[in-house]
C-alpha cells in the first residue's frame, strides 16, 4: 500500500512537471515518465498484458510521435544543429564514461546477488476475455486502426497538394 | 466488499481525479495545440488508472485488462490523426497557437 502510495504521488508530480514546463521536449519526457509511473502501477495490480501495452505504446510510440511533431514544427538551422552538438558533447563528455561503469558495476553486482528474474504472472484469461466475451471489441480495433491509416494517407495527399 | 479494498480504490479514485484535473487544466490553459495533445494524453492516464483500479478492486482485472488494451489501440490512432493535422495546421499557418484557427470555414 505505501509503494502504490508513493506510485501514485510520484505519478501526480510527474504529470504536474509535464504541465507546467516551460520546453515542448521536456513536457513530452514528462509525459513517457508518466506513463512509465502508470505501467508500474498497473504491473502492481496484476494487470502485466495492459502494462505491457501501455510501456510500449503510450511510453514508447507515443512519446516518439510527439519528438516527431516538436522537431517538425521547430525546425533548427544547421548553424544552430552545429553549435548545439557542439554544446553537447561539451557538457556530456562524461556519459559514456559513467555508462560503462554503471553497466559493469550492475552486472558485478548482479553475479554476486545472484538475482533471478521473478515470474510474471499473466493469466491466460485475458486472451480468452478478449477473444471470445469482447469480440466486437477486436472489430473495433480493427475498424478504427484502418480508420487511422486512411486519415493518415489523406492527410499527407492533402499536405502534399498543398506542398 | 473489504474495507482495504474500499480505501485502497478510494486512494486511487483521488489521484486519478486530479490527473484528471491536472490533464484539464493543460487542456483549458494552454494555446500550443501540442500541449492540448499532452492534456488529452493525461485524461486517458486517469481514466487508465480508474479502470485498472476498479479491476483490481472488484476482481474483473482480465476484463479491465481487454478494456485496457481496447483503449491505448484507439488513444494510438486518436494521436496519430492528431499529430498529422497539427503538422497540417502548422505548414498552413506556420504556428501552433490555437488562436489562430478560430476562423475556419469549414
Amino acid at each position: 500500500m505505501h509503494l502504490n502510495l508513493f506510485l501514485l504521488i510520484a505519478l501526480t508530480i510527474a504529470s504536474i512537471w509535464t504541465v507546467m514546463t516551460r520546453s515542448l521536449i521536456r513536457s513530452a519526457i514528462g509525459l513517457a515518465l508518466t506513463s512509465a509511473i502508470l505501467t508500474v502501477i498497473m504491473f502492481r495490480l496484476n494487470s502485466s498484458l495492459a502494462a505491457v501495452f501501455e510501456l510500449s505504446v503510450c511510453t514508447g510510440l507515443i512519446s516518439v510521435l510527439f519528438v516527431s511533431v516538436i522537431s517538425l514544427t521547430q525546425p533548427q538551422t544547421s548553424k544552430e544543429i552545429i553549435q548545439h552538438m557542439k554544446s553537447r558533447l561539451a557538457r556530456f563528455w562524461y556519459l559514456p564514461i559513467l555508462v560503462i561503469v554503471l553497466g559493469v558495476g550492475i552486472s558485478v553486482l548482479i553475479m554476486k546477488l545472484k538475482f533471478a528474474p521473478t515470474q510474471i504472472h499473466l493469466e491466460p484469461d485475458v486472451r480468452i476475455i478478449l477473444w471470445h466475451l469482447r469480440k466486437f471489441d477486436i472489430l473495433g480495433q480493427i475498424v478504427i486502426l484502418l480508420a487511422g491509416a486512411f486519415g493518415v494517407v489523406i492527410l499527407f495527399r492533402e499536405s502534399e497538394k498543398n506542398g | 466488499m473489504d474495507s482495504q479494498l474500499i480505501s485502497l480504490f478510494l486512494s486511487f479514485g483521488l489521484f486519478a481525479s486530479l490527473l484528471f484535473i491536472i490533464g484539464f487544466f493543460c487542456i483549458l490553459v494552454s494555446f500550443n495545440l501540442v500541449r492540448v495533445l499532452i492534456g488529452v494524453e493525461l485524461l486517458i492516464k486517469a481514466v487508465t488508472l480508474i479502470i485498472v483500479a476498479a479491476g483490481y478492486v472488484s476482481g474483473h482485472v482480465q476484463l479491465a485488462q481487454s478494456l485496457i488494451i481496447t483503449m491505448i489501440v484507439i488513444e494510438a490512432v486518436i494521436m496519430t490523426i492528431a499529430v498529422g493535422i497539427v503538422v497540417g495546421i502548422h505548414r498552413k499557418t506556420n504556428s501552433l497557437d490555437v488562436r489562430n484557427i478560430r476562423n475556419l470555414k469549414g
